[in-house]
């Protein structure tokens, strides 16, 4: 009980999730800056903004319904952390695991997404409406290649649950090379949940301002900002699991070493990736996800199926 | 048509040194036909006030305080720094100097006087 | 133009997208946009009617700050004016001098411009890159002019400052620099496809369009137009200069990006030639500081488009009227009809393919009374008594606070 509670409040959950979330953070924009040539914010500089956005007012507009705005924060990050718990990190084990629980981290990553939907849509300025919209259009864009690409890995363990995802791959070294069109395919999705370019047309600020943030400020804002650097960290867990289970079975202290790099690594590449491209539009978007990833998904999943008559039968 | 067209240029930025300047720890260097705060050089005013006249915002203001003897009051506040004054000065009594920082909290700190006694400089020709 | 149940958007006057205040309008249907308004005057600053309390020089330094970005452009522009009224021969070496540094505002514009473009489109880092290679064209103006921006180089008669031949070497060895960048900016825009995707197709402007509503510069050549009064109506040194008009077919706002970047091209080269050819002699003659009476209108190509200087003069010190068309006061109807039809998405790109500068373009607003079919200009009194009115009405009363302020001489 004692131990559970640790976990979660903690190590590895609260505690050291927030942490690690504003380092992230801090990466993402210093390899952001460093590839533009520029010199970027210093190590404290998400901690700052955070302290600072803590000491705000918190404004809540007139106009608005003020428990639904209020609340969608709380209930994004909440979602968020929860679907910590059901990821094994540096060993085939995770704090809580049922056949299924795949379905439930990818729901539980999507409750964000619909929290600011809501948040946006209940604060009634145009602006928000507009960009809360947006977020959810780009939902039916990405979440299918995103699931897709999930799914053909725990497919090839013929498992739901993320623990025997782990357990099977670290049984079976070297299939996880297998699913790395998968991974590209979730990784691009990803950018897409994460509203980062060039998927950021939610939040498109030359267009829409802060799209569903515009209004929101002080504490609130903070929590939604936290929220996405939690979803950022939780997305690049999953994938992290999912795509590349090795480490697993070593000792904690060399999993944890492991874990971090993987983490580090998709991170990185998210930086890269936001980096090289400008902002698609929204129709591109909608049809770039089902023109281009959606067959490649179909086509990892095809391949999948295939090995998996093969081989794993 | 291929996408990620910056990617090696942007990739080669990771072992290059921020092209950011560190403004107020590195200081730059200005030009030298920079046009900075203006430097009066009373001695060699004859008060024929042909700055004030050609100033665009009424910055310099040229009293007399004795015979043959003028202080210049500039208003860096209200002053553009066009210089247009040193090219009208018929003595070259009017100078453009290359310091920048002229931010001031206090207000009246921009109401820069060059009296006649202080200015002790001899001309440098 | 749209009626009041639609969805209406407001976009300005104070927006990410935009640089400077403006107010747009936009009626939507979900992402479409039905009809844009555009108000201008927000940064209405009374510059043509200062420009007639003041004497032509000091003029010089007003008209300078007119635009921020084309300041060279305007003050050229004006003293070209003041020049045919007075008749003045201007030292050739003083046209090429202001030939070179209004090319090379030119590509600081234009550099500026394809990082704005690139911010608009969510593309930071073209906007990051960009800026920084801009530094080297900046740095050179700051060595010739003495500033940045806000050049100070013309005076009546001629210019300033002289360019040395050190600095002749600066600038060819800044040329090369730039030239090879520019060379990679084109490989970006042209080959980069996430830039393609947002810029071709969008903000059509047809050839008809083009002609019918006057738009000038890179929009209008962006059309397939060959407008540009450098070669059509040479002033300055470009008369004796070999350079190409830049044209293309596209009609979008791709067009227009291609057609600035390769607008780079033609400026170094015209920079080269001038340094090359740049003749001997003196920089500036004196001008009479009273104009003879007379009137002139002066053409520029300014970066962003056709610059119209009209001055008259009476004799005196100071000019009896001065009136500037900056080149977005051109464009901007264009923006209205390239909207049309388009997604909100792209509204920021399309308005900055224009490359705005509103403060030059803004005017006065004679604000006129709703009921009156006539319509009657109200007075500033008027107004200012029906601001105090309309606040009663609101439940905020001014009055007291009012008195106050016109006691110590604060209002009207």
């Amino acid at each position: 009980m004692l131990g559970e509670l640790f976990y979660i409040f903690i190590f590895p959950g609260f505690v050291f999730l927030i942490n690690f979330a504003w380092i992230a953070e801090f990466i993402d924009r210093k390899i952001y800056a460093r590839l533009q040539n520029r010199v970027g914010p210093p190590w404290f500089q998400p901690v700052a903004d955070f302290i600072k956005l803590l000491s705000k007012e918190d404004i809540v507009p007139a106009a608005s319904n003020p428990k639904m705005f209020k609340i969608a924060p709380l209930f994004a990050l909440a979602s968020a952390i929860t679907a910590f718990f059901y990821i094994p990190l540096w060993k085939a084990d995770a704090l809580f695991s049922f056949n299924g629980d795949v379905i439930v981290v990818l729901y539980l990553l999507t409750l964000p997404t619909l929290a600011f939907f809501i948040g946006g849509w209940y604060s009634t300025s145009l602006y928000s409406r507009i960009g809360s919209v947006r977020s959810l259009m780009q939902l039916f864009a990405y979440e299918v290649p995103l699931f897709m690409g999930i799914l053909s890995s725990a497919l090839l363990a013929d498992t739901w649950s993320l623990r025997e995802i782990a357990v099977f791959y670290t049984s079976h070294p070297y299939v996880w090379m297998f699913n790395l069109l998968g991974f590209a395919i979730a990784l691009v999705s990803l950018l897409g949940k994460l509203e980062k370019v060039p998927f950021d047309i939610p939040e498109a600020e030359t267009e829409v301002v802060a799209g569903g943030f515009t209004e929101y400020s002080g504490r609130m804002l903070a929590f939604l900002r936290m929220t996405l650097d939690v979803e950022m960290i939780v997305g690049s867990a999953l994938l992290a699991l999912v795509f590349f289970p090795f480490g697993l079975n070593l000792h904690p202290v060399i999993g944890f070493l492991i874990f971090i790099i993987k983490i580090l690594f998709i991170i990185s590449l998210i930086s890269l990736l936001r980096t090289v491209v400008a902002r698609l539009r929204m129709d591109q978007m909608i049809n770039f996800c089902w023109k281009y990833l959606v067959p490649l998904a179909l086509l990892q999943l095809l391949f999948n199926l295939t090995m998996k008559g093969m081989f794993f039968r | 048509m291929r996408p990620g067209k910056m990617l090696r240029e942007v990739l080669g930025s990771i072992f290059k040194k921020p092209a950011t300047n560190l403004y107020p720890a590195q200081k730059l260097d200005m030009p030298d036909r920079f046009r900075g705060k203006l430097k009066f050089y009373p001695e060699r005013c004859i008060g024929c006030k042909m700055c004030m006249r050609d100033c665009p915002t009424n910055a310099i203001t040229i009293n007399k305080v004795a015979d043959n003897k003028f202080e210049a009051v500039f208003d860096l506040s209200r002053c553009i720094y066009c210089a247009q004054c040193v090219d009208s000065c018929p003595k070259k009594a009017l100078e453009p100097t290359k310091e920048v920082e002229l931010a001031q909290l206090d207000k009246n700190k921009l109401r820069v006087v060059f009296s006649y006694k202080e200015s002790q400089e001899k001309p440098k020709e | 133009m749209h009626n009041s149940k639609d969805f209406k958007i407001p976009i300005g006057p104070q927006h990410p997208a935009l640089k400077e205040p403006e107010g747009f309008s936009v009626a939507l249907k979900g992402e479409k946009i039905l009809g844009v308004d555009i108000r201008l005057g927000y940064n209405h600053r009374g510059i043509e009617k200062a420009a007639e309390e003041r004497t032509y020089i000091q003029d010089i330094y007003l008209i300078e700050r007119v635009c921020g970005i084309c300041s060279h452009s305007h003050s050229t522009c004006f003293i070209q004016a003041v020049e045919e009224i007075a008749g003045l021969a201007v030292p050739r070496r003083a046209l090429y001098i202001r030939t070179i540094i209004g090319e090379l505002e030119r590509i600081h514009s234009h550099l500026l411009w394809l990082g704005v473009a690139g911010h608009e489109i969510g593309f930071d880092t073209l906007l990051m890159y960009s800026w920084r290679d801009r530094e080297v064209v900046m740095d050179i103006l700051a060595s010739i002019t003495g500033n940045r921006v806000n050049y100070g180089m013309n005076t009546i008669g001629g210019v300033r400052r002289d360019i040395s031949p050190e600095q002749s070497q600066e600038i060819l060895i800044a040329l090369d620099i730039l030239e090879e960048r520019t060379k990679y900016y084109i490989e970006v825009a042209t080959q980069e496809s996430t830039i393609i995707k947002r810029l071709s197709g969008v903000g059509i402007l047809s050839r008809e369009d083009v002609l019918r509503l006057d738009a000038v510069g890179p929009t209008a050549r962006a059309s397939g137009v060959k407008r540009d009064v450098r070669a059509d109506d040479p002033y300055a040194a470009y008369g004796e200069l070999e350079f190409k008009v830049i044209t293309d077919e596209r009609c979008d706002v791709y067009g227009r990006t291609v057609v600035r970047v390769k607008e780079l091209m033609e400026s170094y080269k015209i920079i080269r030639q001038a340094l090359k050819n740049l003749p001997d002699g003196p920089i500036a003659i004196k001008a009479p500081r009273k104009i003879p009476a007379g009137e002139a209108l002066s053409r520029y190509e300014a970066p962003r488009g056709e610059d119209v200087h009209y001055v008259r003069a009476n004799g005196t010190e100071k000019p009896d009227r001065v009136k500037v068309r900056a080149p977005t006061l051109a464009n901007i109807q264009a923006v209205k009809h390239m909207l049309r039809d388009r997604y909100l998405a792209d509204m920021p790109i399309v308005i900055a393919a224009i490359d705005p500068c509103f403060s030059c373009t803004d005017r006065l607003i004679a604000l006129k009374e709703q009921e009156s079919a006539t319509g009657k200009i109200i007075s500033w009194p008027a107004l200012h008594a029906y601001s105090l009115e309309w606040y009663k009405k609101q439940g905020i009363d001014f009055t007291a606070l009012n008195k106050k302020l016109s006691a110590k001489g604060l209002t009207g």
